[in-house]
């Protein structure tokens, strides 16, 4: 029988979440036997395959690309995890919520800027006019709140979902 | 002449004085109930619907802190039902202003988020508000986050009761309700304002806090505030 497949992500997040699951340092050797990362920063692959059995998404839904990738994520995995504030309460991400995308970008690229003024469209997708929590985009099953979380509650999760038990995580972790 | 009554909490029989609230006589007897807006000291106001409890042949959920007790009232603390109701007006406070814990001077020391914590709360199931407000820096020492405030008032009554200069209201209604100096002047603008900082220090969460300090180093200090007012009894 194959092993069973994980996934991770980026979205609109620091990547201090990912960092935060390389900080389990030795332990994610533990988590590699029960498993195979199939797709994240970490992987090569270029598409999120399908077939996935747990996807980990860190990061707040803010762009067109973020949108796309968690739909694909969520329709191609059978669980989904949302990794960190930013894809639990929209976070720091979502302290733009209240600008208008418009003017946040010149605030930033015109005004803010004094080589290459304009705000950029190429090769960057466009913004959505709000950050979200990765919930109000797309079905998540499992919150893992914190900044980052830490690497034991992640890797609690992933042994937890990979061994069949429902994740008990209520009381262990804060927001921030 | 005080009149002593019994009563029950959790089905365990204590004696209390007649005129004091289930919240106070739990908190003397070591029964925990939860609550944001009341603070000792402090008048109760019964507005952040934390300490709702059950009381028998009650039908319905009684806040702990202004219900006075009287002999014969049995009193249930915990449940289903109260444990659904907190979670739900904690998520409630979250989702109406932006509380990002994460850059918060008092992250790991603030009541909503170790409430948060203590009700297993690991995400919030409304959807956000992200309102646009504002942050009052014009005071020299202190400052005014509006995106992290839960109108408890315990600010308000602070100024009023304790320091007697009453700066503080809250303005509007509903979800636009706001907390104010001085009829909408700005604070450092404020010409009752002693600069005493126990608003500051009574705030339950990041929105007011001492300038200077950086995420997760502002401690308050309530029970300091809260000893005034039990230093000054009997005079």
């Amino acid at each position: 029988m194959d092993k069973p497949k994980i996934g991770t992500c980026w979205l609109d997040g620091c990547s201090g979440c990912h960092m935060s699951l390389l900080d389990a340092d030795e332990a994610i050797i533990g988590v590699l036997k029960k498993a195979d990362i199939v797709f994240g920063p970490l992987v090569d692959a270029q598409e999120w395959p399908v077939g996935v059995d747990v996807a980990v998404i860190e990061g707040a839904v803010s762009s067109q690309d973020d949108l796309k990738l968690a739909r694909t994520a969520r329709a191609r995995s059978k669980v989904v995890v949302a990794l960190g504030d930013c894809a639990v309460t929209g976070n720091v991400p979502s302290m733009r919520n209240g600008i208008p995308t418009r003017k946040l970008l010149e605030r930033v690229f015109v005004e803010g800027s004094t080589e290459g003024r304009g705000v950029p469209t190429d090769g960057v997708p466009a913004l959505l006019k709000q950050a979200s929590p990765l919930q109000e985009a797309i079905k998540v099953d499992v919150h893992v709140p914190g900044c980052p979380p830490k690497p034991g509650a992640i890797l609690q999760v992933l042994t937890d979902l990979l061994e069949g038990r429902e994740p008990g995580l209520g009381g262990k972790l804060r927001f921030g | 002449m005080t009149e002593k009554v019994k009563i029950r909490i959790d089905g365990e029989v204590i004696a209390a004085t007649a005129g004091q609230t289930i919240l106070e006589v739990a908190r003397t007897n070591s029964k925990y109930i939860p609550a944001l807006c009341y603070m000792e000291g402090l008048s109760a106001v019964g507005s952040c619907r934390l300490c709702m409890v059950e009381v028998s042949g009650v039908a319905r959920l009684l806040p702990a802190c202004t219900t006075p007790v009287q002999e014969g009232l049995a009193v249930t603390t915990s449940s289903e039902q109260l444990s659904n109701y907190r979670k739900m007006a904690l998520e409630l406070m979250f989702a109406e202003r932006n509380h990002t814990c994460a850059v918060c001077v008092s992250s790991g020391h603030c009541e909503l988020q170790s409430l948060a914590q203590d009700h297993g709360i690991t995400h919030i199931r409304y959807p956000y508000n992200f309102p646009k407000l504002t942050v009052d820096t014009t005071h020299p020492r202190y400052v005014l986050d509006h995106n992290r405030c839960i109108l408890c008032s315990r600010c308000v009554r602070t100024c009023a009761e304790i320091e007697g200069a009453h700066v503080w209201d809250i303005a509007g209604r509903g979800i636009g309700s706001r907390l104010v100096s001085e009829l909408q002047r700005p604070w450092g603008e404020a010409t009752t304002c002693t600069s005493c900082g126990k608003c500051v220090q009574a705030c339950p969460t990041g929105a007011m806090a001492e300038k200077g300090w950086g995420v997760e180093e502002m401690t308050k200090k309530k029970a300091a505030v809260s000893r005034l007012t039990s230093m000054r009894e009997g005079q």
